[in-house]
C-alpha cells in the first residue's frame, strides 16, 4: 500500500494552511502530516475544517462534525499525568474548527506533530470519517498526546481542507499524501 | 512460488522507494544482541522517521523494550525526555482487562531510555511488534516529538496495546537511536523508513 506524497505547505506567519486540489476519487484515503507546527499565540490548538463541493471556496464553517477527544498528559515536573477524556475539543454535529493538537506553547522551541487521517471525502454516499493522533509541547511544559476520531456529517464530496491554529498565526510544515 | 521472487516487494529495499513516498532507509536484525544502532540516514532528508518493529523476543523474562537517542553534540544516549504513556491489557484467563494511565512508564525530564513496550515474554513464540514515528530530527529550532504504539505478548500472558508519546527535549539535531532491552539482549528485526515531505 503506498503511500504518495501531494502537496506539502509550508507556513511562515500564515493564518491557515489550505488543501484546495488534489482531493478527489484518486485516493480513498487522505493522510495530512505536520511534520512541525509552532503557533505565533501561547496555547493555541491546531485544527482542521473542510469545504464540501457545494460550497467552493466556502469559509470552512458549513460541515457539522460529530467526534470524540482523549489525551494522555505529562508535565516536566512530573506532578500531573492522566489519561482522559477531553470534552473540551469534541464535536456534536458543530461547524466549528476540529481541534487536533492541543494547546501549544509558543515558545521558540515548541511545537506539535501528528497526523489526520481522512477516510474517502469524495464519497457521496456516505459521511466522511477521519482520526487523528497527534504529540504537542504543551503550553505548561506537558507532553500532550491527543487521539481525536469522527465523522463529517455530510454525503456530499470534500474537496478542501484548511488546517489553522484557534488563535494567531502559525509556523510549520504539512504535507498531504494520497494512500492507496 | 518461493517467498525470494517476491521478498523485496513485501520487504522493500534500503535505500528504494518501494512504499510511493515513504522510503525504506534500513534494516537491522538482532539475534542474541545488546542493542540496535541507527547511526546513518537520520538527517535533514526527511520530516518524519518511522521504525517499525518485527519479533522482538527478550533473552530475559519480563524485560521491556525501549529506545534513545543521540545529539549531534553528544556521544551517548542520554537526552532528555519528557513523556506519556498508556496501555490497556487483556489476560489470556480472562481474568484482567484495563485500559489505563502508567505513571511507571513515562518520564518528566528524564535522560533514561523510553519505553515503548510492556514487560515482553521470553518464551519461544512470546514477542513485541509495533511503530515509533520520530518527527523532524535534524530541527535546531524546535523540540523533538514522537509516539509509538506497540503490542506486547506479555510475560504474564497479556495481550497489551501499549501507547507512548512525548518530545526529545533538546534543540540539538538528532542523527542516532538506539534500540534495547532493559535487561539481557534480544532477538528480532528493525526498520528505519524515511516519509518524504
Amino acid at each position: 500500500m503506498a503511500m504518495t506524497l501531494i502537496t506539502t505547505n509550508t507556513s511562515s506567519d500564515a493564518a491557515t494552511s489550505d488543501f484546495t486540489t488534489g482531493i478527489d476519487n484518486t485516493y480513498k484515503l487522505y493522510v495530512f502530516k505536520w511534520h512541525v507546527v509552532n503557533p505565533a499565540t501561547d496555547s493555541a490548538t491546531l485544527g482542521f475544517q473542510v469545504n464540501a463541493t457545494d460550497d467552493p471556496g466556502g469559509d470552512y464553517d458549513q460541515s457539522p462534525i460529530t467526534s470524540t477527544c482523549f489525551t494522555a498528559y505529562n508535565n516536566e515536573g512530573d506532578s500531573d499525568a492522566r489519561l482522559v477524556y477531553d470534552g473540551g475539543p469534541d464535536q456534536a454535529n458543530g461547524t466549528g474548527f476540529q481541534g487536533l493538537d492541543l494547546s501549544m506553547g509558543n515558545d521558540a522551541d515548541s511545537s506539535g506533530a501528528g497526523e489526520l487521517h481522512l477516510f474517502n471525502p469524495s464519497n457521496t454516499t456516505y459521511v466522511k470519517h477521519f482520526y487523528s493522533r497527534a504529540q504537542g509541547h504543551h503550553s505548561a511544559d506537558y507532553a500532550w498526546s491527543t487521539f481525536v476520531a469522527g465523522y463529517i456529517n455530510d454525503t456530499t464530496a470534500i474537496d478542501d481542507i484548511q488546517f489553522k491554529m484557534s488563535s494567531g498565526n502559525m509556523d510549520g510544515i504539512i504535507s498531504m499524501y494520497g494512500v492507496g | 512460488m518461493p517467498l525470494g521472487t517476491h521478498k523485496a516487494t513485501l520487504f522493500g529495499v534500503a535505500g528504494v522507494s518501494t512504499g510511493g513516498d515513504v522510503v525504506l532507509l534500513s534494516t537491522q536484525t538482532a539475534s542474541d544482541s545488546s542493542s540496535l544502532d541507527f547511526t546513518s540516514g537520520i538527517d535533514s532528508t526527511y520530516g518524519e522517521y518511522i521504525f517499525k518493529f518485527y519479533n522482538i523476543n527478550p533473552a530475559t523474562d519480563t524485560a521491556i523494550f525501549t529506545f534513545q537517542a543521540n545529539a549531534t553534540d553528544s556521544d551517548s544516549y542520554d537526552e532528555t525526555i519528557t513523556s506519556t504513556f498508556f496501555r490497556v491489557y487483556h489476560r489470556e484467563d480472562d481474568s484482567s482487562a484495563v485500559l489505563g494511565y502508567n505513571t511507571g512508564s513515562d518520564q518528566a525530564e528524564g535522560t533514561a531510555y523510553q519505553q515503548l513496550s510492556d514487560s515482553i515474554g521470553s518464551g519461544a513464540d512470546e514477542s513485541y511488534a509495533g511503530t515509533l514515528h520520530l518527527f523532524n530530527p535534524s530541527s535546531t529550532t524546535y523540540v523533538k516529538h514522537f509516539y509509538s504504539r506497540g503490542q506486547t505478548y506479555d510475560g504474564g500472558n497479556f495481550a497489551i496495546d501499549d501507547f507512548s508519546a512525548g518530545y526529545i527535549n533538546t534543540t540539538t539535531a538528532i542523527d542516532d537511536i538506539q534500540f534495547k532491552m532493559s535487561s539481557g539482549n534480544f532477538d528480532g528485526t528493525i526498520k528505519m523508513w524515511g516519509v518524504k515531505n
